[in-house]
């Protein structure tokens, strides 16, 4: 299981990215700043980057519109 | 209608009715040190100084607006008094070009719909070129007794309040007219900008201004709204058709800035920004702020049917990827000089059909995301064709689509309750869905007809008729009527987000987004979640919006795009390199050093000044601070039912009440309980931190803090202690 933002839980599969985590939230918003275990993860690496088991992710929505 | 035979018979019609004549001065270091007063009954025109204790306390834009207003009414006044002032001010960083967004003009009066002051922004040309034209604001009081028109022509340096017999009242042709009967020539134009509104505003207490630019590529006069409040409905209740400013000759240096080096540096490094990350964050030079219908949409955040639901099916139907083939694309679309964001975008070649001007082939500003939100999803409808005439309609009869939306969508939720039914409307079958019963409520509205005439009223004052007329139940109409102070609630959802229920219910003027946009901090990022984490960021987010308003600057350039390395700093939210750029910004113009701390305190002075403007219009307190429980969670049970695995979860864990067994009312009333304490506890937090009494009143230790502790303020602020 993975735990996104300290609420939300994501369940992990083998192979998982960053982007498929946000995928499966539905976090289409663009301007999110991602950290996972604490470690920040490039936007051009969202598609590439594996997240593990048991990850703590944040994925901070920058403010927008308004 | 722009024939040149036309154009010169309304100018023929002209009489001037007063004419004032002075030395244009030259702005220094982004103040041109004098505001103009103009009464449009009386004739009298004058010169008002601004001392130094106005730029240090007020700073400029809205707090030169509120300070005016301030003396210029007493708490009697109300919205349609003689004395009762539109006050229109730019801001001393207003007409920097090196930077974006510098165009912005802020609007003040008593409103209409509230009662209190209400303040509006609004981009175009106006507010930099008055400030050029030797003006920082102009105050206009008084009732005209026939159609006027007020000239600035910064030129010449002359002012004149001119009998306007002919022209039509609608912006839509009246911009384009007057643009050129003002300019001297073709390419003159671009140096006039004009503040119009329509026959909507003479009907409703919804009504907007419409500030111009010229737009050389299309040939045509664009406009940007000061939408909220009813000012629209002041300007003709004044009987002014229109405010012209001429000036020729804006450029870089105009503000006679104390460092042009320093602006420059900042505005290329932003500038550059925006060219390169734009397309792949908000793309709002593609698609301006329509880009978040769909986003608001994934989030459950996209108000639908009034507010019940944050989503719908249909909504791929107007999201930004239609949106972006709509749009002229051809080139940059920005409705003030130098602003690389470019996000006004317009629809080209858009043929009416309904109302005055049906089979007519027009140019439509817009739609932005409000209007997109309100005119479509909010009204259950997804045909864009539909939204934009809806648009073209509200902005050419000068009525704020924002308020329009939110009341129409309150008037079919009542229909479809039963309130109201096809003989209370004049046979309006008044549904969800239904965009030619909108349009058609749209041109009764203008017109004052029907019951165009009852909806024009706004959400507050029709919750009040159908009580009074339809026997309707007034805590259901409360629940659902989406307003906070008499101002129609602007288009996000915020059921699951209590700061951002403070941000709509806290807001100064009433319930638009402007001072706090916290959704995203608080429900998806968890960033806020005590109530002291919530009190900080609205007491930060307001004030540092606030400073936008107080110096002539759109808001859009500060997280709209940021920086690369924005999410590896301390506080992204709050983007630090940018709020670096308008310390250099502020510093460099006016030649006063400032920190960023300077700049919070500048808007606090500000943001507490109108709270106390508010007691003493009779608003101001925590009552004055309730919302509709719409905003805080679901009212009908099928609201409750669409998301009750969210609920039922809820109440679980936050509220600590296991649901099994009980009915749907019994949930939602637990639900309700708790939601409704949660907003209470959050009022109190929020207090505690700007320095309020728990009944919202600034304390006088706050007002000495800040400066503003003059006696007439102390006076109001202690008839509450």
């Amino acid at each position: 299981m993975i735990r996104v933002n300290g609420q939300y839980e994501v369940e992990w599969r083998p192979g998982m990215t960053v982007q498929d985590v946000l995928d499966a939230l539905k976090f289409s918003f663009r301007m999110i700043a991602v950290k996972v275990n604490g470690r920040p993860v490039l936007r051009r690496d969202f598609a590439t980057t594996e997240v593990p088991d048991g990850a703590d992710v944040q994925a901070i929505h920058m403010i927008s519109g308004g | 209608m722009l024939t040149p035979e036309a154009i010169q018979e309304m100018k023929a019609a002209h009489r001037v009715l007063a004419e004032f004549n002075y030395t244009v001065p030259k702005v220094h270091r982004g103040y041109a040190n004098q505001t103009l007063y103009v009464n449009v009954d009386t004739g009298h025109i004058e010169s008002r100084p601004v001392t130094a204790e106005m730029k240090r306390i007020f700073v400029g834009g809205k707090g030169f607006g509120l300070w005016r207003l301030w003396h210029a009414v007493t708490p009697q006044t109300k919205w349609n008094d003689p004395e009762n002032e539109i006050v229109i001010a730019c801001g001393p960083l207003g007409g920097a070009i090196l930077y974006p967004g510098t165009g912005k003009s802020l609007v003040v009066t008593i409103s209409p719909l509230t009662q209190i002051v209400v303040d509006s922004n609004v981009g175009g040309y106006f507010g930099p070129l008055l400030k050029f034209a030797g003006w920082d604001a102009l105050e206009i009081q008084g009732k005209a007794d026939r159609d006027v028109i007020i000239f600035i022509d910064g030129d010449a340096g002359r002012v004149t309040i001119e009998e306007a017999p002919l022209e039509p009242i609608n912006t839509w042709p009246l911009s384009d007219q007057l643009t050129a009967m003002y300019a001297k020539d073709e390419a003159d134009r671009r140096n006039v900008s004009v503040i119009s509104t329509g026959v909507g505003s003479e009907h409703t207490r919804i009504g907007c201004l419409n500030v111009s630019w010229y737009d050389p590529k299309r040939g045509k006069a664009r406009v940007k709204q000061a939408g909220r409040g009813g000012i629209g409905t002041v300007f003709r209740d004044k009987k002014i058709k229109a405010v012209v400013v001429r000036y020729t000759g804006m450029k870089a240096d105009s503000n006679d800035p104390a460092d042009i080096q320093r602006i420059r540096r900042v505005g290329q490094r932003i500038n550059k920004e925006i060219v390169e990350l734009d397309d792949q964050q908000n793309r709002m030079r593609r698609v301006g702020t329509a880009h978040l219908v769909e986003i608001m949409n994934d989030y459950d955040l996209l108000p639908v049917h009034n507010f019940k639901y944050g989503s719908h099916p249909e909504v791929e139907k107007i999201s930004s990827r239609v949106w972006e083939k709509l749009f002229t694309q051809t080139h940059p679309d920005a409705c003030f000089y130098g602003c690389t964001m470019a996000c006004s975008k317009g629809v080209d070649r858009f043929v009416l059909r309904t109302g005055p001007y049906a089979g007519q082939c027009v140019t439509v500003d817009g739609p932005e995301y409000e209007t997109v939100a309100g005119c479509g999803s909010n009204l259950g409808i997804f045909n864009p064709a539909d939204i934009i005439e809806l648009n073209f309609y509200c902005d050419t009869y000068g009525l704020d689509t924002i308020s329009f939306a939110t009341l129409t969508a309150f008037i079919m939720e009542c229909y479809e309750a039963g309130i109201l039914d096809r003989e209370k409307t004049g046979g309006l079958d008044l549904r969800f869905g239904n965009a030619d019963a909108a349009l058609e409520l749209l041109h009764q509205m203008a017109e004052g007809r029907g019951f165009g005439l009852i909806a024009g009223m706004g959400v507050r004052a029709m919750k009040d008729y159908f009580v009074e007329h339809f026997g309707a139940d007034r805590a259901f109409l409360n629940d659902i009527g989406m307003e906070n102070k008499g101002m129609e609630y602007s288009e996000y959802v915020t059921k699951e987000s209590l700061a951002q229920q403070g941000g709509y219910g806290m807001t100064n003027k009433g319930a638009q987004h402007d001072e706090a946009w916290l959704i995203f901090m608080d429900m998806v990022n968890n960033q806020i979640p005590t109530f002291e984490d919530k009190a900080e960021a609205l007491h930060y987010f307001p004030m540092w919006r606030t400073w936008f308003g107080l110096n002539g600057l759109c808001k859009l350039p500060w997280n709209d795009i940021e920086p690369a390395d924005n999410a590896l700093t301390d506080e992204p939210a709050k983007v630090p390199e940018h709020v670096e750029n308008y310390v250099a910004l502020f510093s460099g113009i006016t030649g006063q050093e400032v920190t960023k701390e300077d700049l919070i305190l500048m808007s606090e002075r500000v943001y507490n000044f109108q709270r106390v403007f508010n007691l003493r219009m009779g608003s101001g307190l925590r009552q004055h601070d309730a919302i509709p429980y719409r905003s805080a969670g679901p009212v009908t049970v099928e609201e409750y039912e669409s998301r009750a695995e969210r609920y039922d979860k809820q109440l679980r864990e936050k509220v600590g009440i296991d649901p099994t067994g009980m009915t749907t009312q019994e949930k939602m009333a637990a639900l309700r309980k708790y939601r409704e304490a949660q907003y209470e506890s959050l009022l109190d937090a929020v207090y505690a931190r700007r320095g309020w009494t728990r009944n919202g009143v600034p304390t006088l230790e706050t007002l000495r803090r800040l400066e503003i502790d003059f006696p007439e303020v102390v006076e109001v602020v202690k008839a509450h202690l």
